[in-house]
């Protein structure tokens, strides 16, 4: 069940002129957030912006015991209410609704898990890397950005033992083009029986992408969408996605409450807006 | 304090209300919300049959409100009987449905059918949705059609007949008296505002389905002063809805005649809106010695300040 906490600003640490990583004081929403999950934010009282955004939740930060202490939020400033969140000084206060949405499936036992990543779609991945390490799970992270400074917490992953595979599409750092160059290397060299999980985040064409190469090498992936939302809880239909399942005839359904995370073979692509 | 409310045969233990298309099928808040604490829960609209509503997107954010165009995304009469009424009933929400039709025996059937089923307490025609190409608003605009839909459902049914009435007309109140004299136990209003929002980059609406409907706290006083005129037409209840986010926003459309309040804007912005909204009306009425909400309905002082 979410809670909605009126939770402070801790840390703000800006990455680049528009990428800020935010820390916000919620522990009740901390202590049962899942990979893959998300929070609804108001970053001010008032009617301006109006309504919540929906974020990824980054990381789940915890105090000098290891207890669950807040979480933190990967923000891109494009509007009115990101750019109050990358301007928030520690101590403003943001309404923090969550955790919402259906989680990453983690198998168990765990199998070596893959990671794809574009620009801010990085943010599910930091708890879902931790969890999986957890595990025991053998992880590598796929991610490309437009440039090298736009490719943000390597050291992060590393930390927790993940291998990296990096590209730019100006080719300042790793691969020269997109990030689904090197997956679709690396699936086809994979031996069709070894198990593998695939999950993906980021530009509507790279989650496509993904969902295209996982399907050519008869592999399950799962995306993580981003969709325009009003509520986060399911009232409103606004955040719907286009899916097909079994024989049913393709329909729409709520990504807050049946996603964000969605197989990708369900998706119908071609209906994707955004 | 006494926070009761009739609506026809209907009484509500409070006059707060989830407006229909802002609360899903109230099974989607039960873990959030003690549904029974409502004073009652409107469902999202339903057809006869289930819609695929339009594609996104479905909702843009405008100054102190949004637009949305869904279109009446549903399961249908059918499946909310068999897959939602049986939670509701069991968690004691009072579950008013909202009923669409493309014509009038559509409205016709799904009241009956609604009628039949256990659990439903009052009937919501949507007359007013600014986001379907057939049915609905064409009823909602039309004196005659207004009357022609509620004295329909009317004969098909016991439980009260809420008509929701559209704003996108010249004289709302006029509509009010059409939908009296049809056997309506109450109406409701305002529906969304027709409008629109263009991307001036490419040139493009920014819903799909170019127009929607607009709501929230922009949309306030107009609502505010319909509900007024409402209440000097008719001697009906009025449930007033129309960007209420505070208890002050409730206490002003009680002031201008509403009955009770329908939420609906807000509740997106705080699903734990409802017990905070109580206390401040209980509050309010407390502090101006009042033990009954229903002393508070319409009395707006009109005398002439000196």
């Amino acid at each position: 069940m979410p809670v909605d906490v009126d939770a402070a600003v801790g840390a703000n640490t800006r990455l680049s002129r528009d990428y800020n990583v935010l820390a916000l004081e919620a522990p009740a929403i901390a202590a049962i957030a899942r990979p893959g999950q998300f929070v609804m934010l108001k970053p001010a009282h008032g009617t301006d912006p109006l309504l919540r955004r929906p974020f990824s939740i980054f990381e789940i930060l915890r105090d000098p015991h290891g207890a669950p202490a807040g979480i933190s939020i990967l923000n891109k400033k494009v509007g009115v209410g990101t750019s109050l969140l990358y301007d928030a000084e520690p101590g403003r206060r943001v309404a923090c609704l969550g955790p919402l949405g259906r989680p990453f499936t983690v198998k168990d036992p765990p199998v070596e898990a893959w990671m794809v990543a574009g620009g801010v779609g990085l943010a599910p991945f930091a708890t879902l890397a931790a969890a999986l390490a957890r595990r025991g799970a053998k992880t590598t992270l796929f991610y490309g950005a437009r440039r090298a400074q736009d490719l943000f917490f390597t050291d992060l992953f590393e930390r927790v033992g993940v291998a990296l595979v990096l590209s730019t599409e100006d080719g300042s750092r790793g691969h020269h083009g997109l990030i689904s160059d090197p997956l679709g290397s690396a699936l086809a060299s994979r031996a069709a029986d070894a198990p593998l999980a695939i999950y993906a985040c980021g530009p509507t064409g790279m989650m496509r992408a993904v969902a295209s190469l996982a399907g050519r090498h008869g592999r399950r992936a799962e995306v993580s969408l981003e969709q325009v939302m009003g509520c986060g809880m399911g009232g409103c239909y606004s955040c719907v996605v286009k899916v097909r399942r079994g024989s049913d005839v393709p329909h729409f359904v709520r990504s807050c409450i049946e996603g964000p995370v969605f197989d990708a073979a369900e998706i119908v692509w071609d209906e994707l807006t955004h | 304090m006494d926070l009761g409310v009739p609506i026809g045969s209907l009484r509500l233990k409070n006059p707060l209300i989830a407006a229909s298309g802002c609360f899903g099928y109230g099974v989607e808040y039960a873990e959030t919300v003690d549904l029974s604490a409502l004073g009652a829960i409107v469902v999202k609209g339903l057809f006869l049959n289930e819609r695929e509503g339009h594609p996104p997107p479905r909702i843009i954010e405008t100054p102190s409100g949004m637009l949305n165009a869904i279109g009446l995304q549903g399961i249908g009469v059918h499946r909310f009987i068999r897959e939602k009424l049986p939670e509701l009933c069991e968690r004691r929400a009072v579950t008013i449905v909202n009923v669409c039709g493309s014509t009038l025996e559509e409205y016709v059937e799904v009241s009956r059918i609604l009628s039949d089923a256990e659990g439903v307490a009052a009937l919501e025609l949507n007359i007013s949705c600014p986001n379907i190409k057939e049915g609905g608003i064409q009823f909602g605009c039309s004196l005659t059609g207004t009357h022609a839909v509620v004295s329909a459902v009317r004969k098909v049914t016991r439980l009260p007949v809420i008509p929701k009435l559209t704003p996108n007309v010249t004289d709302v109140a006029s509509f009010a008296r059409a939908a009296e004299e049809a056997g309506a136990d109450a109406v409701s209003l305002v529906n969304t505002f027709l409008a629109m929002a263009i991307d001036i980059e490419t040139r493009r609406p920014k819903l799909s389905n170019v127009m929607g409907g607009l709501s929230g706290p922009a949309i306030r006083p107009i609502a505010v002063r319909m509900v007024h005129e409402c209440h000097q037409a008719t001697r009906l209840p009025i449930i007033g809805m129309g960007g209420i986010a505070r208890a002050e926003d409730a206490l002003e459309f009680a002031i201008a005649g509403a009955t009770a309040v329908q939420v609906g804007t807000a509740n997106f912005v705080d699903p734990f809106i409802w017990p905070k909204l109580q206390h401040g009306i209980e509050d309010y009425l407390t502090r101006h010695g009042l033990t009954r909400w229903m002393d508070l309905i319409g009395t707006m002082d009109t005398r002439k300040t000196s």
